[in-house]
């Protein structure tokens, strides 16, 4: 069971921001999409969730995203926003409940504070949204987001998390968290597409990598196929070293200092 | 909550804790609907008991109860002024918060107020079009629609002026808060304008029907116009309680909603039609009345939280005991003379308006 996106276009006014973009993602795995500022990888996270128009060809699970409804496509994923605005004084229990709003919500009841004791935040229930931290507020939308898909897997066929940006502003001990979180999501047979900011973060967690740049795919894998000297200085235009560390083989990426200050003067 | 004799906690008793924990706003939203059912109750009764003239309800009431005949003044006065005056105070009370709250909800803004951003004028403009155009109608259209053409056309005035309003300052999904009070300003300008030039091409009997609009009253209420307006208030408050979960996911964005499987471009039309449909009615029946609109639903989350679901339910009863309450307090500081109750609401609603209006700068000024 996958997410595929088939020859993918946006374009925002006259300008082209995706161009021809073949995208898969397979359930049981987090797949990252990475790329530098303005790649167009938080595009075509926008384009696999309907949010901006777009030509081309979204199928979640074999399922044509065009022919589903609202309601339908609710039950089978969930989008976690970049940045989330809220309107009104909602408190945190009552904004992790709108992840109930879509389908039946009977038996479901219990859901929204188990997904807030999944991202640290039980005891916060009561609290107003609007009195957390940006980084409390975003592990609050996380546990809405949850809440609405929280069976990795139903009726047999993978749910799925697209993720924008979802540790960008939380502190290294919830990115772990998190991370670990939504990994134990996949590994428990959903799907997880996450924009990730953070390389290192993405070589520790993802399965996959999908590397965007200039509104097109260049490379696409295994995080160690990926994440390698040549592709990533190609794509974010300064000196960058892949290492290894010495026990787990895991790879971490460091700029390299003699270019560092180059690209600083450039 | 149970507790084990050694001081632990069964997983039960956390579960009770963790919930006990909540402050419940549901639960008391739920019980001030009973608070405010009993209020309005209250507020129709001394509506009906108060007036110029010196018929006491308690003694109708008692004459009713021991089966003597009513004189015919207390009847005409109880029957024909008083009842119909009471029941257009609820329904446009409550017609004018309910609008109020959803307006809101779909510009997700506490400040979004028919009356602030010119869907009243809208409909005024669309009420006075047809008081004095409407003679110009063929004979057939107007038995048609009769008594409710004053009402539809204001019903439709201030769709066309919501539906342009929400176009003008919302983008991508975004609605801009300086956009929606400057567009709100020039369409109610624009309206207000169309209608000064209508008056001027009115004959005396319409100059009449058109003077109370100004600043609103429920003086002309009647039979006939309440019956005109009701059927329209009634669907608008019977059908808004349907939206009350689709608002809840608009607070998040209309991007973030439809994530939810909300339909959003359905709830948004159909709060466009409600809108319209009850400040429409409201304002055909009882001129502009300004502040009921955003000053219940406001006082409302203070007290009870923004869930729609209790919201809209809540500011009905609210908006009409208040209206009620407001029309008594113009019915007796100059008695026997009236005031308009668009200077009381608006005496009463302005200066809680700017109280809002401090208290949400942040929200205003970005």
């Amino acid at each position: 069971m996958s997410f595929r996106a088939h020859d993918i276009g946006v374009s925002l006014g006259r300008r082209a921001i995706l161009h021809g973009v073949d995208f898969t993602a397979e359930a049981g795995r987090l797949t990252a999409i990475v790329g530098p500022n303005g790649s167009g990888k938080s595009t075509l996270l926008r384009a696999l969730c309907g949010e901006v128009p777009f030509s081309g060809r979204v199928t979640i699970n074999g399922h044509d995203t065009a022919h589903l409804k609202a309601w339908e496509l609710a039950a089978m994923r969930a989008v976690l926003p970049q940045s989330a605005t809220l309107a009104f004084s909602f408190t945190v229990i009552e904004v992790v409940r709108l992840g109930l709003s879509a389908g039946i919500s009977a038996g479901r009841d219990h859901l929204p504070l188990r997904a807030l004791d999944a991202v640290g935040l039980s005891g916060y229930g009561g609290r107003l949204y609007h009195e957390l931290s940006g980084g409390e507020q975003q592990r609050v939308q996380l546990a809405r987001v949850l809440t609405q898909v929280w069976d990795p897997v139903e009726g047999g066929e993978p749910r799925w998390l697209l993720l924008d940006e979802p540790v960008s502003s939380l502190d290294i001990g919830h990115q772990l968290v998190v991370m670990e979180l939504v990994r134990g999501y996949a590994e428990r047979g959903g799907g997880v597409i996450a924009v990730m900011h953070d390389l290192n973060l993405t070589a520790m967690f993802a399965d996959a990598v999908t590397m965007v740049h200039g509104g097109r795919i260049i490379a696409n894998g295994a995080p160690a196929a990926v994440l390698t000297d040549t592709t990533l200085s190609h794509a974010y235009g300064c000196n960058l070293r892949v290492n290894h560390q010495p026990p787990s083989g895991g790879t971490w990426v460091l700029p390299h200092a003699a270019t560092l200050q180059g690209a600083q003067s450039s | 909550m149970r507790f084990t004799v050694n001081g632990t906690m069964t997983l039960a008793a956390c579960n009770e804790i963790a919930d006990a924990a909540l402050p419940d706003r549901a639960a008391a939203a739920r019980r001030l609907t009973l608070w405010l059912a009993l209020g309005l109750i209250a507020a129709m009764t001394a509506s009906l008991a108060i007036g110029a003239a010196g018929t006491s309800l308690w003694s109708t009431l008692a004459d009713l109860a021991l089966g003597r005949p009513l004189s015919s003044v207390d009847e005409t006065i109880l029957w024909n002024i008083r009842l119909p005056r009471t029941l257009m105070g609820v329904l446009v009370g409550a017609a004018l918060a309910v609008s109020g709250a959803v307006m809101q909800g779909l510009f997700r803004n506490p400040l979004a107020d028919p009356g602030l951003v010119g869907v009243s004028a809208g409909a005024g403009l669309g009420a006075i079009s047809a008081i004095v155009l409407g003679s110009a109608l063929p004979a057939g259209a107007m038995a048609l629609v009769g008594a409710h053409l004053v009402p539809l056309a204001a019903f439709a005035g201030s769709w066309a002026t919501t539906l342009l309003l929400y176009r003008v300052s919302t983008r991508g999904g975004r609605t801009s808060v300086a956009t929606m009070l400057l567009a709100g300003i020039a369409l109610g300008a624009l309206a207000a304008a169309l209608s000064g030039l209508l008056v001027y091409a009115a004959d005396d009997q319409q100059l009449r029907d058109l003077t109370f609009w100004g600043l609103g009253s429920l003086s002309g209420a009647t039979w006939a116009k309440l019956m005109a307006a009701a059927p329209i208030i009634v669907v608008a408050l019977l059908g808004a309680p349907f939206l009350a979960r689709g608002l809840n996911a608009l607070a998040l964005g209309e991007a973030a909603a439809g994530h939810l499987g909300v339909p959003v471009q359905r709830v948004k039309n159909l709060s466009v039609l409600a809108v319209a449909a009850a400040t429409g009615a409201a304002v055909a029946v009882s001129g502009g009345i300004g502040f009921v609109g955003i000053v219940v639903p406001h006082l409302l989350r203070l007290a009870s939280g923004p869930d729609h679901r209790m919201l809209l339910p809540n500011a009905a009863l609210l908006g009409a005991g208040l209206l009620l309450g407001a029309d008594m307090i113009s019915r007796v500081v100059i008695a026997p003379a009236e005031l308009p109750i668009g200077i009381v609401t608006a005496i009463l609603g302005a200066p809680v308006f700017l109280w809002i209006l401090l208290r949400n700068r942040m929200v205003v000024e970005s």
